[in-house]
């Protein structure tokens, strides 16, 4: 793993940055209007998002070679947003999504990332699949036979295409073969022009329009926070994917705050905050992009061919972006998962069930990932909170031994297992083989001894570790008598 | 005859059996050399990182891939070495046995996904048509 200097991450690989960043750009498009769409704005949005963001991370971002851009996890969570308050809220959102981020890469919460189990982060991708999915649905409502076999048209050929060749994105050679056999055939189906209208300009710079109230930050300060989560999740794992098939590392916490400033200025520029994109960063690198250059070049050529070609790209029919977003749903979902479901431990199944199942039903991502977290932590919890006492008995003296870990949720346990009625003059409870970790087990330890007291025997502790002990000294007299 | 020997495995039951042949082929001529190549493909990235989302390294789980080929190879006295590749499994064997000019490549018939391999075709396929060198397919 080596980490090269930024003028090496930006031209140290030209040819092939130039290339990818061609082949991404055109693999973009369809996606950044299915996703405006999803979350119910103009495709406009979602492009110059896309533009914007692209770019901006090729400047700021922590890891080359990653593509970000407008995104299917965060086109969901502010659904609820603009259909409730419109797209002025969403740009505003946008904007408090990037500082959150930025202060999140301040403040290195990247290495937190470690707290986010392994089933939490796979029912997170299996929600968004689902999600995805399930997004589409309305499209096929009081469709005719057309559309659903121009969906499976679409399919077919994003499938099988890349048997023919891999230079070009199958998706897009499906949606021109779609949209022209549409045109030609003259078919009354719905096309992108029917969900909003193309703009063939750049984004300009502009202050959303809201009005700058306490009122407001409460609207669209849960909407950011939640963004920002999941943005940096898909955007922490993104980036590990791509660490892993390049062989190099990256900076984390530099992509935290690079993903933040993308989205502030996104949110300024007209565009709707994203974040990396699996899909997208595994064509980049399968078409040669390793450095910086791929994302600026993939943005760059995006918004030239909007401009250039918005005309064509509004006779785009839903149908073939169905089947995109199908496509990503299914290449989305982590099928390994399916496959281990009966090899990985219970809980481990459970947590992820659970995750993705309040994903679906929420319809937000951040809630699954904390629920995903929280039942996992209980499921931890119950774990290692179970203790053994071990009784010896020897000539006028019992010796307990206490083997586990002493806390909140393992002390209830404990002090059952204990009789304090014994025929004996002398206790010893050896805690050698435990850890005291709070002061509910303090508080425990001195209910045993003061119980063991009043029954009249003498009581030795012994056995205490380090920091058991520094933690015993603290607490033992400030606790009060029992 | 054969000096410089490559070996393509996926740590499948069919590549385990490759290697027993790859090894006795080894052991035929003096000063051979074996070379265990093992292909990342980037299309599984997702998979393998989520697989190993807390693992310390994900390689290391890429290495145990190899390392009942490598115990074969060991135990026989044969010399060897591991080398871990990315790409596309097919084209990138390929490119790396053509461009290094080995005598023979050694490959199991059908790997860990059987599914692709019935839409794609078999790497071991692409593999005896397109390398320039004798190529030996274990069943």
């Amino acid at each position: 793993m080596s980490q090269s200097t930024y003028r090496e991450s930006w031209f140290g690989n030209m040819k092939g940055d130039l290339l990818s960043g061609l082949v991404v750009a055109l693999a973009l498009i369809p996606e950044a209007i299915a996703f405006s769409i999803i979350a119910g704005v103009d495709p406009m949005v979602g492009l110059y998002a896309s533009f914007t963001i692209a770019v901006t991370i090729s400047f700021v971002g922590g890891r080359p070679g990653m593509i970000s851009a407008a995104t299917g996890a965060m086109a969901l969570v502010f659904i609820d947003l603009v259909a409730n308050h419109g797209l002025q809220y969403l740009l505003a959102a946008s904007i408090l999504t990037g500082i959150i981020q930025v202060i999140f890469g301040l403040l290195k919460l990247a290495r937190y990332m470690k707290f986010i189990p392994r089933s939490v982060m796979v029912g997170f991708v299996n929600a968004l699949a689902i999600l995805i999915f399930t997004s589409q649905l309305e499209h096929f409502v009081d469709e005719t036979w057309v559309m659903y076999v121009l969906v499976v048209v679409t399919l077919a050929c994003i499938y099988l295409f890349p048997y023919v060749t891999k230079a070009v994105p199958s998706t897009l050679v499906a949606i021109v073969l779609v949209t022209v056999v549409t045109i030609m055939m003259d078919f009354d189906i719905r096309a992108v022009g029917d969900m909003g209208t193309i703009s063939q300009t750049l984004p300009i710079f502009l202050i959303p329009k809201i009005p700058l109230t306490l009122e407001t930050l409460m609207i669209i300060f849960p909407y950011a926070l939640a963004l920002a989560i999941v943005g940096l999740l898909e955007s922490l794992l993104t980036a590990s994917i791509v660490d892993d098939s390049t062989e190099t590392s990256s900076d984390k916490n530099r992509e935290s705050r690079g993903q933040g400033i993308a989205n502030i200025i996104t949110g300024f520029f007209g565009g709707m905050a994203g974040c990396a994109m699996i899909g997208q960063s595994i064509i980049n690198i399968k078409s040669g992009g390793r450095g910086r250059l791929s994302s600026l070049v993939a943005g760059v050529f995006l918004m030239f061919l909007i401009v250039v070609l918005g005309d064509i790209v509004i006779q785009i029919p839903m149908a073939a972006l169905a089947g995109v977003m199908i496509m990503v749903a299914v290449s989305t979902f982590d099928w390994n998962s399916i496959r281990t479901i009966h090899l990985v431990p219970r809980t481990d199944a459970a947590v992820m069930v659970i995750t993705v199942l309040t994903v679906v039903l929420t319809h937000n991502l951040a809630i699954g990932v904390f629920a995903g977290i929280i039942l996992s932590s209980i499921f931890f919890v119950s774990k290692i909170s179970r203790v053994r006492v071990e009784e010896e008995r020897k000539e006028g003296r019992i010796r307990y031994s206490i083997y586990g870990e002493l806390f909140f949720a393992s002390v209830t346990e404990l002090l059952d297992q204990f009789q304090y009625d014994v025929d004996v003059e002398e206790v010893e409870i050896n805690l050698s083989g435990s850890h005291i970790w709070d002061d509910s087990a303090v508080a425990a330890v001195d209910k045993i001894v003061s119980n063991y007291k009043s029954n009249g025997k003498k009581v030795n502790v012994t056995g205490l570790n380090e920091d058991s002990t520094e933690l015993v000294g603290k607490l033992a007299n400030k606790l009060g008598s029992h | 005859m054969y000096q410089k020997i490559l070996l393509a495995t996926d740590g499948s039951q069919h590549s385990k059996r490759a290697a027993e042949n790859a090894v006795n082929i080894a052991k035929c001529s003096e000063g051979s050399m074996l070379e265990v190549v093992y292909v990342v493909d980037v299309e599984r990235a997702k998979s393998d990182v989520l697989t190993h989302w807390h693992a310390v390294d994900v390689n290391d789980s890429r290495k145990d891939q190899v390392s009942e080929v490598e115990r074969i190879a060991k135990d026989a006295g044969v010399n060897y070495e591991v080398k871990v590749l990315r790409g596309e499994p097919g084209p990138v064997i390929v490119k790396y046995a053509n461009e290094n000019q080995f005598d023979i490549v050694i490959i199991g018939s059908r790997g860990l996904n059987g599914l692709q391999e019935f839409v794609l075709g078999s790497v071991s396929h692409k593999v005896a048509k397109r390398a320039n060198c004798p190529v030996l397919i274990v069943k």
